[in-house]
């Protein structure tokens, strides 16, 4: 299994051809208390970059970016009761969703953590 | 990095900078948005007190032409200001506010402000006021154009204006300022100390019990900033709590709630026209605003519940059967209630609470009704 991110501070955990995707611990920390989280349904297809879940803190609702392309298989529907779950475990409990990738070459233009830990470092 | 170079800063910049402030563009100025976070901020000042830095609105003082001080200095000042607000300015008792809106001529809102009669004596014929940071140049000169040569508007927006709000207020200002304990709402003290001048009024923008001080930016005015953020009782607050525990008050957020294109009825803000004014019918847009409250305006400024966990933003459609009926206004989460709540306006056939309507949240109608505000009962000390 491989971890990718984003420049948008997706995260995405690759096992074969599937991947889980969520927002990543920086992400959650500047968003503060996450209090409604919009997840696709399986089934549902995006392209990268396109619009894929919602997140919203107190504050605001900010979108939250396809990694890769692909198939949603599932969505986590644990997180509309519980939305604090992103914020308690973002990189575990707190995903959104698993995407069965189209074209695994896509995750050639991602960071790997090493990558990411610099990039929030810089912002 | 242009619109960085050209925002203000208040006095208190680098004290925000310091706390850990997250500094954003706010009505000109570059202010902070949130220290530890909008929900935590949010919950402490309801518990507790909370401190909030809103120099960047736009106190003034509003003087009259020779005759200050003088018996009936009030009446003649009240008489010039109520040219452009609806409401009872003559009937202030000293030190007391009132809540107003400034009206175009066809009765639109170009703001709302607090207006405060001077209290003590020789202070007749000078009022303190208080208008929003991102229309108080616009709103000053239309009072010093309206009214001049009669009154001498003085701006007061290079000190600093703080908010202490929430339970513990009172406990907190008193060792600064004793006076205060006596006040009750909307009531204002006017406190000197040496050569140095403060304004305290028992009024805030939270629902809680607080204080907003007018304070100088001097090392007097400084010492009690400090020493308020050094009692344990007080936190620093941003903007993002401040409007979160004003849409669970129920109260207005000009430019949002209200703005030129709606009259004080559509916006539910009949209450600041007293009788005096209705019947003498002489503000701007007299016609409009009593030919509202006879047949009743098109739509009308509501609470909005939604029934699930999404919040509505400002700018979501409201839809009844599939036919636009309204639009939001304010909306997010109320973190005390801790449930998603809204304000808007909806045709006024549909302004009873209970009334279920849809909120096109993202494509998707989401349940919601229309309901009674504030979300929260206000804690004001009568």
């Amino acid at each position: 299994m491989s971890t990718y991110f984003t420049e948008d501070h997706e995260w995405i955990v690759v096992d074969g051809d599937v991947g889980t995707v969520g927002i990543t611990k920086y992400a959650a920390e500047q968003l503060g208390d996450v209090v409604f989280v919009e997840v696709p349904e399986a089934g549902a297809s995006f392209g990268k970059g396109d619009d894929m879940a919602v997140v919203e803190s107190v504050k605001a609702a900010s979108d939250v970016y396809a990694p890769v392309g692909g198939e949603v298989t599932a969505g986590n529907d644990a997180l509309a009761d519980a939305p604090e779950t992103v914020n308690e475990d973002p990189e575990g409990k707190g995903w959104f969703c698993k995407i069965k990738l189209s074209n695994a070459g896509e995750l050639d233009g991602l960071m790997n953590a090493d990558a990411y830990k610099s990039f929030c470092e810089g912002l | 990095m242009a619109e960085t170079e050209t925002l203000r800063r208040t006095p208190l910049y680098d004290v925000h900078v310091a706390h850990g402030g997250k500094m954003v563009p706010f009505a000109g100025y570059d202010m902070p948005v949130q220290f530890e976070g909008v929900k935590p901020e949010h919950l402490w000042t309801r518990a507790h007190a909370g401190l909030f830095d809103v120099s960047h609105m736009g106190p003034c003082f509003l003087f009259l032409k020779g005759g200050l001080g003088t018996a009936d200095g009030h009446q003649k000042i009240a008489a010039l200001l109520e040219r452009l607000v609806p409401s009872n300015i003559a009937g202030l008792k000293p030190g007391q506010g009132r809540l107003s809106v400034l009206l175009n001529d066809q009765g639109g809102i170009l703001d709302d402000l607090i207006i405060t009669r001077m209290p003590g004596e020789g202070l007749d014929g000078m009022l303190y006021i208080v208008v929003n940071g991102a229309v108080k140049a616009q709103d000053w000169a239309l009072i010093e154009e309206t009214l001049e040569g009669e009154a001498v508007l003085q701006r007061a927006d290079d000190r600093m204006l703080i908010a202490l709000q929430g339970p513990e207020a009172e406990a907190v200002i008193v060792k600064h300022f004793p006076e205060a304990a006596d006040l009750s709402f909307m009531r204002c003290a006017y406190v000197e100390k040496g050569e140095e001048k403060f304004m305290v009024s028992r009024s805030g923008y939270t629902g809680e019990d607080g204080f907003e001080m007018l304070l100088p930016d001097n090392h007097a005015g400084h010492a009690i900033v400090e020493a308020l953020l050094s009692d344990e009782r007080v936190k620093p607050i941003g903007l993002g709590a401040r409007d979160s525990l004003r849409l669970e008050a129920g109260l207005c957020l000009y430019g949002h709630d209200m703005d030129a294109s709606r009259d004080p009825i559509e916006a539910d803000l009949g209450w600041v026209i007293q009788k005096s004014r209705r019947e003498r019918a002489d503000f701007p847009g007299a016609a409009r605003i009593l030919g509202a409250i006879a047949s009743g305006p098109a739509e009308k400024r509501v609470g909005i519940q939604p029934l699930e966990r999404a919040p509505a933003r400002e700018g979501t459609e409201i839809h009844l059967d599939g036919a636009h009926v309204g639009m939001v206004t304010s909306g997010g989460f109320g973190p005390s209630v801790d449930r998603p709540i809204a304000m808007g306006y909806v045709r006024t056939d549909l302004a009873v609470p209970g009334t279920k309507i849809d909120l096109m949240v993202r494509g998707k109608a989401r349940p919601a009704e229309v309901c009674d505000l504030p979300f929260v009962q206000p804690n004001y000390k009568r």
